[in-house]
């Protein structure tokens, strides 16, 4: 039933409207009733009173950017267990059996990654 | 005075008639409309006065009074507070990226908000019966963590963007986890429709999910703490060591959108915990026949009264927590949701898989 979507869609337009109005009332409201006095102190990005050292658009950790990627492994996993689950009721041992097959497999590839040492944080 | 009730009679029938004649498309535009502000208008009253009740109770548990001067036992101090952040100057840095800086308190606020959409508030009140809810929770969450990095990289600080980067990397871990314990239920219950979970948990109190998924329960509720940034996982923003994390550059209203959508979303996590493992809006004493003569006949029937009431009490475990933990070490973080959650919940799923397809009673019969 496609029109149920319809209120979700109706409301995420809301949600965006009332986060986009409270930003730009705020905009508007502080101009006209609190100061606004622009200084390249107060506007520079902060680093506890000191003048910025460097550029922030610095080096990360790649263990940010491994996550991400087991990440995506893992939700796709997700997503493809949400059908299975919904109708495991009907499609008996066969579908469970497959489904365990596809798990294995990818247990493999986790109990892979913890031993690689993917997992670490020191 | 019937003058005037006729005049209204009259009114309501062109109402009505006016109604009718709308198309079928209008209709259902304005009564979502009228939906979303049903939802949104006590959703943000909700929040303001869980500011409130998150320090009177912290305040209690470390036997301090709490804010209590504006109005009495300060009821009105959430209203103050709004005032002052309105007040406030938004400050644009000067390095920052305006467009994304401006974007992110918005994508925020807005996933917080339309996650309610498909919430099971009684039997089948409800703004959207999606056949595919749990789904699109799941979707929404996930889009949620583009509201933080976004806010950190668009900043251009060193504090907001490493506050960013911890941020989105323990969300992601603890959403799969969440996940896992989500295809739990969805197993149990056949279905991904939030109403149809709550009816399949019919039966009193130990027929409701939480006592065969006890695990994926407790997982759950640890996950939404850590997906939500709260204590003790509030590495995103910890104060001693990254001063506010992702949100230090923001100030006025754009800080209060990240505010109002930390909030919503702790809101959000105990709804959907009292929805999927403790029945809902069903009522813990079903069946309970002897109560129906007594003035308490109302404590047996379904409503959202105990749906209040059940996520209320989850609420009170977010404010707990904080009080009562020390903030977890990043490896913690890290090594609890990927090497202690997600081996238990696969386990846990192949464990209940099996019990399904042997039908094992009595809550897989």
């Amino acid at each position: 039933m496609l029109q149920n979507y319809v209120p979700i869609l109706l409301f995420l337009i809301c949600g965006f409207l009332f986060g986009g109005v409270l930003v730009g009332a705020g905009f508007v409201a502080s101009a006209l009733l609190g100061n606004r006095r622009a200084d390249s102190e107060k506007q520079s990005p902060y680093e506890c009173g000191f003048e910025p050292f460097t550029d922030s658009r610095m080096k990360f950790d790649v263990r940010y950017y491994l996550v991400a990627i087991l990440f995506i492994i893992f939700d796709l996993e997700i997503a493809f267990l949400f059908p299975w689950a919904v109708s495991l009721h009907r499609i008996g041992l066969f579908g469970f059996l497959a489904m365990l097959l596809f798990l294995a497999i990818l247990v493999v590839g986790f109990i892979y990654e913890w031993k690689k040492g993917a997992l670490e944080w020191e | 005075m019937s003058e005037l009730l006729t005049k209204l009679h009259a009114f309501w029938s062109a109402l009505t008639t006016y109604w009718i004649s709308l198309p079928f498309a209008w209709q259902l535009t304005l009564k979502s409309l009228a939906g979303i502000v049903a939802i949104m208008l006590p959703l943000i009253l909700t929040v303001a006065y869980l500011t409130l009740a998150e320090r009177r109770i912290i305040g209690f548990m470390q036997v301090r009074m709490g804010p209590n001067r504006v109005g009495p036992w300060g009821l009105l101090q959430p209203f103050a507070d709004v005032l002052k952040l309105v007040f406030k100057e938004v400050i644009l840095p000067t390095n920052a990226n305006r467009f994304l800086f401006i974007t992110a308190p918005v994508i925020s606020i807005s996933t917080a908000f339309a996650a309610w959409a498909v919430i099971p508030f009684s039997n089948g009140v409800m703004l959207s019966n999606a056949n595919a809810g749990l789904l699109y929770i799941l979707a929404l969450t996930s889009f949620g963590v583009y509201g933080i990095i976004l806010s950190g990289w668009a900043s251009n600080s060193k504090y907001a963007f490493l506050g960013a980067m911890r941020s989105a990397a323990q969300m992601v871990s603890y959403e799969i986890a969440m996940g896992f314990a989500l295809v739990g239920v969805l197993m149990a219950s056949q279905s991904l429709n939030l109403n149809d979970i709550v009816l399949a948990q019919n039966g009193g109190f130990s027929h409701w999910f939480w006592l065969p998924l006890l695990p994926l329960f407790v997982i759950y509720f640890i996950s939404g703490v850590a997906e939500t940034n709260r204590a003790p996982f509030d590495v995103a923003e910890g104060e001693s060591e990254i001063v506010a994390g992702f949100h230090v550059e923001y100030s006025g209203t754009a800080f209060a959108a990240f505010f109002l959508a930390e909030y919503a979303n702790m809101i959000l996590i105990s709804a959907l915990a009292a929805t999927l493992f403790w029945g809902g809006w069903l009522s813990p004493v079903q069946g309970w026949h002897f109560l129906e003569d007594t003035p308490l006949a109302f404590l047996v029937h379904t409503s959202f009264i105990w749906f209040a009431v059940k996520t209320c009490v989850f609420l009170y475990a977010f404010l707990w927590f904080r009080a009562t933990f020390p903030r977890y070490r990043y490896d913690q973080i890290m090594r609890l949701g990927w090497k202690v959650f997600i081996p238990i919940t696969i386990l846990w799923l192949v464990l209940e898989g099996v019990a399904i397809v042997l039908k094992i009673p009595p809550w897989f019969a």
